[in-house]
């Protein structure tokens, strides 16, 4: 299946090898060995709840590290727009474009000026014929890997369109070659990411090859720099090119209002989107054209590695969202969405299938449903496991004991130390002091 | 669940007018046929007519038990109640037909395609009913 790259990942050191993790993750993809949590690469996601829920800080996003802009000779930032929201004293949002292009970039292009040609070319797919209804976004790389791991009957739902931080990337990128005349190689655009799905999208895309995108910064990691800049700056530049509906992505139902149709739905916060994505299967969404889901509360402002409690940062982008509504930005336009529509598609991952012999995974299931029954159903997680069914399925792939089970092996101990009482009482005859040896014959042998 | 017979035969408890209840067992088929690796589109088609299923089993039928069988070919879906049964199958079976109260229509459900659902989802379909007595109904959905 490949090699997998996730940018969640595990500092052992602060790992207690307690169980929080392991109960809130959405595709029981940890596990809990030898006191430290171990996560199965090709059940992962990257949505960062076990970044969020760890009480030890010991789930990290891999992320760049900001040196990595000076490996090139021409800098660009594409920020998100969560990040107008983690600001207090900003004045506008040119003051923190200014701010961040000050931090050593050449130039600075919004994600949510692309977010709304991706709104445009969204338009647009949804009026054509052939297309799955429910479309479900593709905004949140997280949920996308969710479909491909949980509800693979969704896939053909998934809009299949360049997400805002590629289109971002190739505009600039392209606007850069042309009016400088560089070559690509010669330039590094850095996305400033809410999260860690956005990271393994980068790193690892599943819609295509490459990404346009050289680097990712999280916003945790440049925040101070640009705090202590955001200072400084007395005359900001004007970097501002995005209008309120591509700023107003960062919020859940953002990308959903951009759309001029009523008949969306927008979820936010995994487990959520979780329970709608059932219902999409089980076909109880009626009259709904878009899905837009999100595995953070709150959606993009709601990021793992953003800074600002959630609902501050939602009041602060609300500044910005009705600054860009006063100052009228032209939209744009796009004629068709073809350019945007992925060169990859993304497949099904039977990570859940218990053998690739069906045969053989019908055993497996049995033994599993045998084994899930005799277990005390407390779904305690002493054992490792999130529940005692992935305990049973753990113990079906031989990656576990029945005896990892703290109740199981009490019944066993207890069982032994019967068994023990009972042994106890039988002596072999040469030590047995209450029976009298018989007299003659034995004596002679000795 | 029998062990020898190369089947894996499963039973749920289905609580009557429990809504927020309801759809738990054809989520925990679903799971299932996903761990065995069945196609995805199947899992859809049986999740779906199980799910209507179960349904119609709290609104009308006062509760009642489902049970799966699995075998390499196909799965059997048997949803059985001891609720007032269907006087008139044929009407019954018709789009948009609904006998379900404006309170369970308020809530989204009843909307008479329960039934033809069934139909449409599954590769066959077999009711019995009585009135006074219950329903049963069976659907079977082939992997091949």
């Amino acid at each position: 299946m490949g090699t997998y790259f996730h940018s969640v990942t595990l500092d052992e050191s602060r790992c207690r090898g307690c169980t929080n993790c392991i109960k809130r993750c959405p595709t029981e993809a940890i596990r809990v060995r030898k006191s430290k949590a171990r996560i199965i690469n090709e059940r992962c996601i990257d949505c960062g709840e076990c970044i969020r829920v760890c009480p030890y800080h010991a789930k990290q996003a891999i992320s760049d590290p900001f040196n990595l802009i000076y490996s090139f000779k021409y800098r660009v930032a594409v920020p998100a727009p969560s990040l107008y929201g983690q600001f207090k004293n900003a004045a506008s949002r040119n003051h923190i474009l200014t701010a961040l292009k000050g931090m050593g970039f050449h130039r600075v292009y919004e994600v949510a000026k692309a977010a709304e040609i991706v709104s445009d070319a969204t338009r647009k797919l949804i009026q054509e014929e052939w297309v799955n209804k429910p479309l479900i976004s593709s905004a949140c790389p997280a949920v996308v890997r969710l479909i491909q791991v949980r509800f693979p009957s969704l896939i053909d739902n998934i809009v299949k369109l360049e997400s805002p931080m590629e289109v971002a990337a190739k505009i600039v990128r392209k606007e850069v070659m042309d009016s400088l005349k560089l070559s690509s190689e010669d330039i590094g655009v850095f996305f400033i990411t809410p999260c860690a799905a956005k990271v393994t999208s980068v790193k690892a895309p599943y819609e295509k090859e490459n990404s346009n995108v050289d680097g990712v910064l999280s916003i945790k990691d440049i925040y101070l720099k640009i705090l202590n800049s955001l200072g400084k700056i007395k005359n900001a530049e004007d970097l501002e090119q995005a209008g309120f509906e591509g700023i107003r992505w960062a919020n859940s139902g953002g990308e959903s209002l951009a759309l001029g149709t009523e008949k969306f739905l927008a979820v936010d916060g995994i487990h959520n989107v979780i329970t709608i994505l059932d219902e999409i299967e089980n076909d109880r969404i009626e009259d709904v054209d878009f899905i837009e889901a999100l595995a953070c509360n709150g959606g993009c402002l709601g990021g793992p590695l953003t800074v600002e409690n959630l609902y501050v940062a939602k009041t602060r982008l609300k500044k910005y969202i009705d600054q860009a509504k006063d100052k009228d930005l032209p939209q744009k336009e796009i004629d068709k969405y073809d350019d945007l529509v992925w060169t990859g598609n993304v497949e099904y991952k039977p990570v859940m299938k218990l053998d690739k012999d069906m045969v053989k995974a019908m055993k497996k299931l049995e033994t599993l449903e045998l084994i899930h029954k005799e277990l005390p159903g407390l779904d305690c997680g002493a054992c490792g496991a999130p529940s005692c069914r992935a305990l049973a399925e753990d113990i079906v792939r031989e990656n576990a004991n029945e005896t990892d089970c703290i109740f199981k092996l009490r019944e066993k101990v207890r069982d032994l130390a019967i068994q023990m009482m009972e042994l106890e009482k039988k002596m072999p005859p040469v030590l047995d002091k209450e029976s009298e040896p018989t007299k003659g014959g034995i004596e002679d042998e000795c | 669940m029998g062990l020898s017979d190369g089947t894996i035969k499963m039973s749920f408890t289905i609580l009557p007018d429990d809504l927020t209840a309801a759809g738990e067992a054809s989520s925990s088929m679903k799971k299932m046929l996903n761990q065995l690796g069945v196609s995805p589109q199947l899992v859809k088609k049986a999740a779906i007519a199980m799910y209507e299923a179960e349904i119609n089993a709290v609104i009308h039928g006062g509760g009642g038990i489902a049970d799966i069988i699995i075998d390499g070919q196909k799965i059997e879906i048997l949803i059985r109640d001891e609720g007032p049964g269907i006087p008139d199958l044929e009407l019954a079976m018709q789009e948009g037909y609904s006998t379900a109260s404006d309170e369970i229509r308020e809530m989204g459900f009843g909307a008479g395609m329960g039934l033809p659902n069934m139909k449409r989802y599954s590769d066959e379909l077999i009711i019995h009913s009585e009135v006074g007595k219950g329903t049963s109904v069976k659907i079977i959905v082939n992997f091949y």
